[in-house]
């Protein structure tokens, strides 16, 4: 994806009550667009009470940790790992092309980029 | 059915060193398996029976001029279809890859071939390994060889299945939160999954990142250690493999074997039990517990305080990885394509495509993780879930100063009907209560059949967990207590299972 939630001006923020998160209809419809997922009204009516459960059932992790814990974002601490810097075997272009949906020249071809917003 | 299909890995290795058959004969012995069973089982989503049987025939032309790649060499193996065949379909279960063909190989797939063994093909998985049981794959469920209205397990349950009806004897799964181990407790076969970074990720679909780690699906402990010492070691195409040697797994096995547990401490979980698990699961778990203690092993209860908010770190953690990690499905490079009417942007393109390529299960987790990284709900969830991820591993470390290795029953409850919980995302997570913690701390795990619950005569799996890169350990007390169990059954627990009606029967 182009853009990541937080580079999002749109207000996805409420305050959350931590006892009783919910997610309404309009959020999920946001977070959807965010994600580049096109959901039918049908699908928002079935989504969004599924995750005001799943978020509900998850709450209890807003107290679970003092601030003084560190945080962990991989199982195993690893640094940097470098190689020398060699030419390796890479793919082919017709290698890297070969499950593209659309191509010319060489290339990837895709629809056009702006938008109508733009 | 007395087949070449019935026998271990290890057996069959024999069987081929001797003489006794050869490569394309067993491997042909499993086609024709898959081609009776697989009708009933849909543990396959694709059958390679050309490049099967040409690999095998290489094989016997190797071995005929004294040569083997491998202690394996020649034992035909499936897939889950969540890694890269060069030449051979991937879809992760998802409408999104059908039909793509990646160019390369995942390093896996790579080393496999590498060591001589055949693949039979692509097993079936809940899309993009997001489940419990199969059924969110876009293909249609698997079924369970003991019941087949009931759910493998999943998210690899076509891997487990398959095993289980001796369509392949040896297969390799991929476990982010249980979905190597969970398969095989549901479906009384052998999963393990290594220490985080033992066997690498490179040409893995990436559900999430921190916590996937592909590992061995088989019949027996010393078959996944066979298989775990061919796919494992350093990686230099995977930026978190372990630069350290794989230890002597095989070996561990052997020993392990004799059934002797003199010496080992083992640590029962005491929040890993009780309330949510099944009478007969944890019944099956205190006998195995009794007969290792009878082996000599010094038993112990420990405490991780922290694991009860494992499953919650769990649904933060991974919905944020795969939110990231599933972007990369744009409808651009690879995969599907859905162009709307008229003249549609990029991004109209992305949105038509992911609606159409993505089901349900997979839309719910890609909008859980956006919303758990929204910069207003980032430090209440996300941040938190790392803490509690530091508090899991802290629990681990502590927990191991008293035991060699902790157990526990690998799955709550035995295979449950298939549709009973599709619908229900939260009953589905449960699932995976116990198996989780280890792919949070990155700690090796193993599930080994424990006996047949009393209320369903469905099997019941035994998780036993080691500390970082002591993988030799869940193998050497796998080993140890699969010798005891089959010594009070008489045999095996699959020989229990139901024969399956083939479509030739």
């Amino acid at each position: 994806m182009p853009e990541t939630p937080e580079s999002s001006g749109a207000p996805v923020r409420e305050p959350v009550d931590p006892d009783r998160p919910t997610i309404s209809r309009a959020e999920v419809s946001h977070l959807a667009d965010l994600a580049r997922i096109e959901l039918s009204d049908a699908e928002l009516d079935h989504l969004a009470p599924q995750l005001s459960v799943i978020l509900e059932s998850i709450a209890s992790i807003q107290t679970a940790a003092g601030s003084d814990v560190p945080p962990t974002s991989h199982a195993l601490p690893m640094t940097n790992v470098f190689r020398e810097d060699v030419v390796a075997r890479c793919l082919t272009a017709d290698e890297a092309l070969s499950g593209a949906p659309d191509q010319e020249q060489q290339r990837f071809k895709v629809p056009r980029i702006l938008g109508d917003e733009q | 059915m007395n087949g070449p299909e019935r026998r271990s890995a290890a057996e069959l290795a024999d069987a081929l060193a001797s003489g006794e058959t050869s490569s394309v004969a067993l491997t042909q012995a499993h086609l024709d398996r898959i081609a009776e069973v697989d009708d009933s089982i849909h543990a396959f989503l694709h059958v390679d029976a050309e490049g099967a049987l040409r690999a095998a025939a290489e094989s016997d032309a190797r071995r005929a001029a004294g040569e083997s790649w491998s202690a394996l060499d020649g034992i035909p193996i499936a897939l889950k279809d969540l890694l890269a065949t060069r030449g051979l379909p991937t879809t992760c279960g998802s409408r999104i890859l059908e039909g793509w063909v990646p160019p390369y190989d995942a390093t896996v797939v790579a080393r496999l071939r590498g060591a001589g063994l055949p693949i039979l093909g692509k097993t079936n998985m809940d899309e993009f390994a997001m489940g419990s049981s199969t059924e969110h794959s876009a293909y249609g469920p698997s079924h369970n060889p003991w019941d087949l209205d009931r759910i493998p397990g999943g998210s690899g349950g076509g891997s487990a299945a398959a095993v289980a009806a001796y369509e392949a004897p040896l297969a390799i799964g991929t476990d982010t939160g249980g979905s190597i181990r969970q398969p095989a407790a549901v479906t009384g076969t052998v999963g393990v999954k290594p220490t985080y970074g033992g066997v690498s990720r490179y040409g893995l679909v990436a559900l999430a990142n921190s916590l996937d780690q592909a590992g061995p699906v088989t019949r027996t402990v010393l078959d996944a250690a066979l298989l775990h010492e061919v796919i494992g070691g350093h990686d230099p195409l995977d930026s978190t493999s372990i630069p350290q040697p794989v230890p002597s797994l095989v070996e561990a096995a052997r020993r392990g074997a004799d059934g002797h547990l003199s010496g080992v401490r083992i640590g029962v979980v005491k929040e890993l039990g009780g309330e949510g698990y099944q009478a007969g699961v944890l019944a099956r778990f205190e006998e195995s517990v009794e007969l290792m203690t009878k082996a000599g092993a010094e038993v112990v209860e420990v405490s991780c305080p922290h694991f009860v908010h494992a499953l919650a770190t769990y649904y933060l953690i991974l919905p944020a990885e795969a939110s990231s990690n599933l972007a990369r499905f744009d409808a651009m490079r690879y995969g599907l394509r859905v162009t709307p009417d008229g003249d549609p942007s990029a991004e109209d393109v992305m949105r038509a495509t992911r609606r159409a390529g993505f089901g349900d299960e997979v839309k719910r987790r890609i909008i859980l993780g956006t919303y758990a990284l929204s910069s207003g709900y980032y430090d209440a969830y996300y941040g938190q879930a790392l803490k509690v991820r530091t508090l899991v591993t802290r629990d681990f470390q502590a927990a191991f100063e008293h035991a060699d290795v902790l157990v526990s029953p690998t799955a709550p409850t035995t295979a449950f009907a298939i549709g009973q919980k599709v619908d229900d995302p939260l009953a589905m997570y449960l699932n995976d209560l116990a198996t989780i913690p280890a792919n949070l701390s990155g700690v090796p795990g193993l599930s080994v059949p424990s006996g047949l619950a009393d209320e369903d005569g469905l099997p019941a799996g035994f998780q036993i967990l080691a500390p970082a890169l002591a993988d030799d350990r869940v193998y050497r007390v796998g080993a140890a207590l699969e010798a005891l169990l089959a010594q009070e059954w008489g045999g095996a627990l699959l020989e229990r299972a139901p024969a399956l009606r083939g479509a030739g029967a």
